[in-house]
Order: C-alpha cells, then structure tokens, then sequence
C-alpha cells in the first residue's frame, strides 16, 4: 500500500502574529505539528505491519519545513515531497488545499493520512478540502486505524464513544493523538534520513496557476487583530494563608458551590 | 567559517532533548532518592541508538560523529547526570577501546552486542595507589600456559557491576616497565566486584570496586599489542574527556534553564526575582560561559572528527566546562533560596552532581598539567 502522510512544519512554543503583515510569525524555531506526527507514526505501522509499500511525505511550506520532513524521514518514512514556493506564501485553506491536492494526485496513493489539525491555526478542516478536491471518501478523528481485505476500518473517536466506520480505498484520514504514540526517530534513521529521496517542487511544476496560489488563491482575508476580551469579573486571590476559605467564599458567593 | 551545525546535529538534539524530558525527568529524582540503576531506560536509549553513537553501523552501532555524540550526551546531562554518564562511561571508556585496539576477531566478539547496548562495558584503570597517577598500576597479569592471570584491585569503576555488564577492560603491568590492557568478562572466577558504592551524586550511576584474585582469562584478551596500555589508556582519556566537557556543559544548561524559570516565577519584594540587578547579572554571566564552554567542547569533538589532534583542546574543554558547571550549579542554587536546599527542587540533585565533573577522567589539577605539558613549560 502507497499512502501520503500530510505534514506540516509549525513555529515552536506559543505563536505570535504579526500585526503589520497579519500573519502568523513563522521566524522562529519549528517544529513537527504534533498530530502530523501522530500521522507519519501510523503510516510506518500499516508498512511495516505488511512489510510492504511505501511511506511518502508531502508538505508544502517555506524552505525551512526541510526541517520537518528530515525528522519524518528519520523516522523511518521512505520519501519526501516538499512544495515550497515564495508565491505559496500566504495560502488559506482554500489555497492550501489546492496545491496540496495537486501534489497528492501526482502521488496517486492509496491512503492519505492528515493529522487532525495544525497546532498553529487549529483549522481542522484541510483534510475534507483535500478530499473534496480529491474526490475522496474522508475520515476524521480517527484513533484506530486497520487495513485488511483492501478496505480500513477506523474507530472514530465522538462526543458520546466511538463510531466504527469503513472504508473503500483509496481514502482520506485525518488521525487524532489518541491513535498512536509516536517514536523517537532513532540515532541511524537521523544519519540515513539524509540519503533518502527528497524533491522539491515549485507551484510551476505542479501546474498550479499563479492566481490559485499564495494570498491571490486564497478567499480569507484578516480584517483586524485584537487581544481577546479580558476576562470580566474575575478576582486575584494572594496567599496569606487564608486562600482556600477566599475561593470557597467566592464560589459561594456566585451560587457555584 | 561556519558556526551552524547540521541537520543531523539539529535532529540529535531535538530528539535527545525530547527523550530526556518525556522519558528521563519524570524518574531522575527517584532513581537518584534509591541509588537505582536506570535498566528501563538504558533499554530505551539502546533501542535508539545511544549506547553505540560513534561505533560504525557494521559493528552494530548508529555510524553518528563525535559532535552529535557530544550534544546526545549534553542533552541528557541537562536532565540527568546519572543516566548520561551510564552512557558516556560505556561509549567512551567501555565499548570505544575495543573499537580502537581490538583485532577484528575481537571486535566481531564483543562490539555488536555493546553498541547495541544489550550490554555494557567498563574501563577500569582507576586503583587505589593509582589516581591521577595513572601510571602507577599495580595490578599485574601473568601469561600462564596460554592464560592471563590477573591479580590486584581497582576502584570507583562505572558500569562494572551491572545485571548487563559484559566485561572490564583494564590497565595492568604485564612485565616490570610494561602495562597492556586486557579485557575480563563479568563471571571470570577470581573476578570480584563489590556492592555499589555510595556517593554524593550520581547515584542512579553504578560504581564499583574490583578485585582480582588468580583470574584468569585466555590470552587473546589482550587488547592491541603487549606494553602500549599506557599509551591506549592515554588516547581514550582524551576522547573520554570530550565526553565529561559535554556534561559539564549539559549541567550547566540544566542549572540554568532552572534558575531561569524559577527567578520568573519567584517574587520578593513585590516583583519576580528577576528583576533585581543582581540576579540578572548571575543569568547574564552564566549564559555567557555558557556559550563559550559550548564552543570549545564542539570545537574538540569536531577536531576529533575531522581526524585531527584534538588532545588540548579536549583537555581544555573539560578544565573550563568543569569549572563553569561548578559556577553554574553555585549561582542556580543561590537563585533559588532555600528551596534549592530541598530535595524536591531539581537542583538539588544538579548541585551534588556537579563536583565529580572536575575530578572524574582527570582532576582540574591533571587537566591543567596536560595543557601545560602541550605548551611546551
Ligand atoms: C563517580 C566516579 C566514577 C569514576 N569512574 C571511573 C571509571 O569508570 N574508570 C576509572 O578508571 N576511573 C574512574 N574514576 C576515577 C577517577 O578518574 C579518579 O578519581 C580521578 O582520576 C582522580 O584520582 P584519585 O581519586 O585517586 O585522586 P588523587 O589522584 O589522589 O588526587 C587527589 C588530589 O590531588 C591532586 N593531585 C594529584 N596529583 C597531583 C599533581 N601531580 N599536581 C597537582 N595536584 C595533584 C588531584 O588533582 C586531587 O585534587 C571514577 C571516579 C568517581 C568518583
């Protein structure tokens, strides 16, 4: 089985946006997005449960995010694809999701896997805007993944338990931290990760018209920033030995006890 | 000129760093509270790759440079001294002599399973009449019908007595102005080791005493040829020192990140401890050595891989690195007050596992005599 993992590089710590641009600052260091690899983990379990296939990368983001997919190859994934292009920068959902679909086709794989969200934006939607331009039967939440008799089955993690759902392949999934615990990537997959097959692919050669791309492709725009709203009526209690009796005061006070 | 490291260097730290803190920091205060050996993690870290960084791939080990060996072993020390000596103690003094002098046969015998980490290996050339004065081995071995008989002792042996030692390799005088290593695997009759020994610091580390009563190991346990121990025993001091100087930055890391944390979070006087003159200055001076210590143990251990005489600069990383940690740990304990002194603030445990770091692989005092020895007074 052929099957793409998504992954996406995302700034270390707490993100900070730039007011003048209205984007998110990614000058710092990175790191893997925590879901993704959650991704790349599971994708290495279904190869090597059968012991055959292929695990590939596909990640579009500024150079930088070389960093990302070094630390996927090392853990053990076979190749990597790297869309990177000044032009993408910029790129909304809308955006994203074409020139990540355009690589994917390129692909042709038989599972897409996604982590279930970015821990930058939180969007939680790329996926479904992939498998829709895809036209791609699509699963979300996932916390367990199977293959056998050229289906999956995936236990789909909801409010109230779980949903078992099956699936044609192929098929896109989007995979929640519940599914696996990823490796650490070992000392010789971080020497050999070098050696490993990497392209990188500009828009252009994807065939990706510029107006589909970067702020131009995207539909979002920022109107403005502002910090959140301060928390109304709230109250600083100091220890001076007595804070337990001022909470429970509080609470009381606010009929919550 | 080019101060970046490389990719793989970023993905050895990340990773170590990582690893030290999910997996090494919830346990560092318990293993050290029970004098524990960490059996759990040295697993761990072998499933990795760590036990045999710098072996090459064919003998079982990762094939890595002695640079990412260096931030490996820094990373860990900057979470716990314990656990990262456990590994340099195996890499540098156990398992790289045998990669070094050994015949292939004996490499084929002993480093797959080594730098795999399914076993550990010592070096013990440290005894009682014999400190900083090395060369004052009295244990001696006899070749008797095809047999080395070793007779004599040595002392504070890391890794020696382990579950999952394999075997010691140490210094004795094979004729009246002769010392030649030999390897003694664990179980030899007439082998002893003694119970753990207690100490100040790094407790969850094994240390051991040894005595040697008539043991007798075949003859072709004798590593490289006969009378070039003293000279063996010199070469992997100094790379053995690449390895403290890491830790000693690593330490001083620790230290630091701590106070750093804790003067934020600590108010006196209406404010965060932070921002008195005084403590800054402590946290300015202490990033400061900070980055020149880390310069000079990357320096060495890129000399070292470029195959390039790296003897002073090791010995210098490890007298200055040595050194800052000792600042390092005084100014984060201080920064700290008395819950410093406590011992469920983690720097308790840092402070007491700093001294050994300017003692262990050669004294402040030793280091000192080599550079001056290497400068020609
Ligand atoms: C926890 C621990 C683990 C260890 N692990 C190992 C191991 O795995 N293998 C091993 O072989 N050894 C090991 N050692 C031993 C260590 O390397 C020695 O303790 C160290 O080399 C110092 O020797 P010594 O303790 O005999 O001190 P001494 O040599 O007795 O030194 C005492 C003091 O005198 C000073 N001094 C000595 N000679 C001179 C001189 N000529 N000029 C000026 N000052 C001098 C020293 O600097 C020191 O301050 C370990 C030690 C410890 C504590």
């Amino acid at each position: 089985m052929k099957i793409a993992v998504c992954v996406k590089q995302v700034p270390e710590g707490n993100s900070r946006i730039d007011p003048g641009t209205k984007r998110l600052d990614r000058s710092g260091e990175g790191a893997l997005n925590g879901f993704d690899a959650n991704a790349v983990e599971e994708a290495l379990r279904l190869r090597d449960a059968t012991g055959e296939g292929e695990v590939v990368l596909v990640s579009l983001g500024p150079a930088k995010a070389q960093d990302v997919l070094r630390k996927a190859l090392a853990m053990g994934a076979d190749r990597a694809v790297h869309v990177s292009d000044e032009t993408a920068g910029g790129s909304d959902l809308v955006a994203t999701s074409y020139a990540l679909a355009k690589a994917l086709e390129r692909e042709g794989a038989d599972l897409i896997l996604f982590g279930q969200q970015a821990a930058d934006s939180d969007g939680a939607v790329l996926w479904a805007a992939v498998a829709d331009r895809l036209r791609l039967p699509v699963v979300s939440q996932a916390a367990e993944l199977t293959h056998a008799g050229g289906k999956l089955t995936i236990k789909r993690q909801t409010e109230f338990g779980y949903d078992v759902i099956e699936a044609p392949l192929p098929a896109v999934v989007a995979v929640s931290d519940a599914i696996n615990e990823p490796r650490y990537p070992s000392l010789k997959g971080i020497m050999g990760a070098k050696s490993k097959p990497q392209e990188t692919l500009s828009l252009a050669e994807l065939e990706i018209e510029p107006e589909r791309a970067g702020e131009p492709g995207s539909r979002t725009e920022v109107y403005a920033l502002s910090d959140p709203p301060a928390r109304a009526d709230s109250r600083k209690i100091d220890d001076d030995g007595n804070a337990a009796q001022a909470i429970l005061d509080f609470l009381a006070e606010k009929r919550l006890v | 000129m080019n101060f970046d490291l490389d990719q793989e260097h970023e993905l050895v730290r990340s990773t170590v760093r990582a690893f030290a803190e999910e997996r090494v920091a919830p346990v560092a205060e318990e293993l050290d509270r029970e004098s524990r050996f960490p059996y759990d993690l040295v697993g761990e870290l072998a499933e990795l790759g760590l036990m045999g960084m710098t072996i090459p791939e064919a003998y079982g080990g990762a094939g890595a440079d002695t640079v990412s060996y260096a931030i490996a072993i820094e990373e860990l020390t900057r979470v716990d001294s314990s656990v990262a000596i456990t590994v340099a103690a195996h890499h540098s003094l156990g398992t790289l002599p045998i990669f070094y002098f050994g015949s292939e046969e004996q490499k084929q015998r002993w480093l797959p399973e080594l730098a795999a980490g399914r076993k550990l290996s010592a070096f013990g050339l440290t005894e009682p009449g014999a400190g900083s004065d090395a060369g004052a081995t009295r244990t001696h071995a006899e070749l008797r019908d095809g047999e080395w008989v070793v007779n004599g002792s040595k002392i504070f042996i890391t890794n020696a007595g382990t579950d999952i030692t394999a075997c010691v390799t140490i210094t004795a005088r094979t004729g009246e102005d002769e010392i030649s290593n030999i390897i003694v695997p664990n179980g030899t009759p007439g082998y002893e080791i003694s119970k753990p020994m207690k100490k100040l610091g790094w407790r969850a580390s094994d240390t051991r005493e040894l005595s040697f009563k008539d043991a007798a190991v075949p003859d072709e346990n004798l590593l490289g040829p006969r009378g070039q121990g003293f000279q063996q025993f010199l070469e992997i001091l100094d790379g053995g020192r690449i390895s403290v100087a890491a830790m000693g930055v690593g330490l001083a890391q620790g230290a630091y990140d701590l106070a750093y944390g804790y003067a934020q979070e600590r108010q006196q006087f209406g404010k965060p401890i932070s921002k008195f003159q005084a403590v800054q200055f402590k946290l300015a001076d202490m990033a400061t050595e900070l980055e020149a210590g880390r310069n000079l143990v990357y320096k060495a251990a890129w000399l070292k891989d470029q195959g390039r005489d790296f003897a002073l600069a090791a010995a210098q990383a490890k007298l200055f690195t040595g050194e800052l940690s000792n600042r390092a740990v005084n100014w984060a304990l201080q920064i700290h007050g008395g819950y410093g002194y406590m011992d469920e603030y983690a720097i308790s445990r840092l402070y007491r596992d700093q001294k050994i770091l300017e003692i262990g692989e050669g004294t402040n005092e030793v280091q000192r005599m080599v550079i001056a020895r290497h400068l020609g007074v």
